[in-house]
């Protein structure tokens, strides 16, 4: 029974959330009419509000691809994810990269051991035969509802607290 | 015209003549960027008046040295050369920051003997002006009748093909009126593999070197990039930096400027737009590291890509 209270104590006191998750990103990728679509890149990251290091929270990329073209190639084409974080990354990477997504919402679970505080969140897309976007807006840890959108390549960028 | 002006005006002709100094040399690659290493870069290059429009003359490909990120020497491959530029692969296998261009040293200069004037090295023409990348290549052998005609062709004072020696060590015993300059030059790019890397940037405190602050695979077009210049390990303070971007022809202005470096010689460039770049310094002292030159003369030209936000 003490032990369990001490335990209890304990995550009250951490001062990240105390939700099973920090918030949830809802990611719409936008159905695009190309003669040979290609499910884009994406790749979504976090930077503190007034600088600091990226944290990548999903890398979307055709990670099944290997031999002499592998799906690493256009990676830098996300060419900002690129710099600010992603060529530092060791991809695969668990929890964060996977396969691309298909046109439609895809949900990312914000980690809950990122400090407080404010943040940007970035979410860039490349698509091959198509063009490249960046949508940014600001998201502060624990998450407050916040909706943006995309005009070309990416879709609405939600932001919820659950 | 005599038989003798003739015939080196023909010689001239038939030569591969030098560069003329109004050229700027350059390299440009395909890209500067990857994010893996199973790939490769392939690279043009060429002399002419704009940067990266091959119009006039090819560069040897066989004088490019690749320095891969762990200190190792890469290979060129695939060189061939066209009638306005040079073209090689190089496979970038290891992550990092490579550097990948011509070093080029040389002594040139007059001198006379029994009161003749005489001349040593490869003559490229009329003294170039600042900013030409000219003296920096060496440019392919060419026959010392060519040089000699140029010299006519510039109004200078015929020299005579058998006046003509290819190395210093051959001036023979009394020469006087010793007039020699010690060239260096380096003509580069940057490719980098996944993470960039320094490990190339160490100073070596000889001569006239770049040392950038901004990453020179990390350039974008809403920042300002920023690079040191040493001369013999010393910042060169005041060093004038030419920085010409590409694609002229799609704009009105030229877009070229120049620039000097602070008192710690550091530059700094806003870029007006994303494109690659040309940028091409040089200095002129008389500390050269051969004591039969009076003067050093040394250049640095680099290609950078600036790529969009």
């Amino acid at each position: 029974m003490k032990k369990s209270l001490v335990l209890a104590a304990g995550i009250i006191a951490a001062p990240v959330s105390t939700a099973a998750s920090a918030g949830t990103i809802t990611i719409t990728i936008p159905r695009i009419n190309a003669s040979e679509y290609h499910a884009p890149y994406v790749a979504a990251w976090i930077e503190p509000a007034g600088g600091g290091q990226a944290r990548t929270l999903a890398v979307w990329y055709d990670v099944d691809k290997v031999g002499n073209e592998p799906g690493t190639k256009w990676l830098a084409d996300l060419r900002t994810w690129w710099r600010k974080g992603g060529r530092s990354l060791k991809l695969p990477a668990n929890g964060v990269s996977g396969a691309t997504r298909a046109p439609g919402a895809h949900r990312i679970t914000i980690p809950t051991n990122v400090k407080a505080g404010a943040y940007t969140l970035h979410v860039e897309a490349a698509r091959e035969d198509g063009g490249r976007e960046l949508v940014s807006m600001p998201l502060t840890i624990p998450a407050a509802n916040g909706r943006a959108s995309g005009t070309t390549e990416m879709g609405a960028i939600t932001i919820s607290a659950r | 015209m005599t038989a003798k002006s003739l015939f080196l005006l023909a010689a001239a002709a038939i030569g591969v003549a030098a560069p003329a100094s109004a050229h700027n040399a350059w390299l440009l690659p395909s890209i500067t960027v990857l994010s893996d290493t199973v790939q490769s870069v392939t690279v043009d290059m060429g002399a002419s008046t704009a940067p990266f429009e091959p119009n006039h003359q090819p560069l040897p490909a066989e004088n490019v040295k690749v320095w891969a990120p762990d200190g190792s020497m890469g290979k060129v491959e695939n060189a061939s050369r066209g009638r306005y530029r040079s073209t090689f692969d190089v496979k970038i296998d290891k992550p990092g920051t490579w550097r990948i261009g011509m070093e080029n040293n040389g002594i040139g200069g007059t001198f006379k003997v029994n009161g003749e004037p005489w001349m040593v090295g490869r003559r490229r023409g009329p003294a170039p002006a600042p900013g030409a990348a000219a003296p920096a290549m060496t440019p392919p052998p060419a026959p010392p009748a060519a040089s000699a005609a140029a010299d006519a062709a510039g109004g200078r004072p015929r020299i005579d093909p058998s006046h003509i020696v290819a190395t210093i060590d051959e001036i023979p015993a009394g020469a006087t009126d010793l007039d020699l300059t010690e060239t260096t030059g380096r003509n580069e790019f940057f490719v980098t593999a996944g993470e960039p890397s320094d490990t190339l940037f160490k100073a070596t405190g000889k001569g006239l070197e770049f040392v950038p602050v901004t990453l020179p695979t990390d350039l974008v077009s809403n920042e300002p990039g920023q690079f040191r210049f040493l001369v013999d390990g010393k910042p060169a303070a005041g060093l004038e930096v030419e920085v010409i971007p590409g694609g002229r022809r799609y704009r009105e202005a030229d877009q070229a400027q120049k620039l000097k470096t602070d008192a710690q010689g550091l530059l700094t460039v806003n870029w007006p737009g994303a494109g690659f770049y040309w940028i091409n310094a040089s200095h002129t002292d008389d500390k050269p590291s051969n004591p039969k030159a009076a003067k050093r003369r040394m250049s640095y030209t680099a290609t950078l890509e600036v790529l969009a936000p």
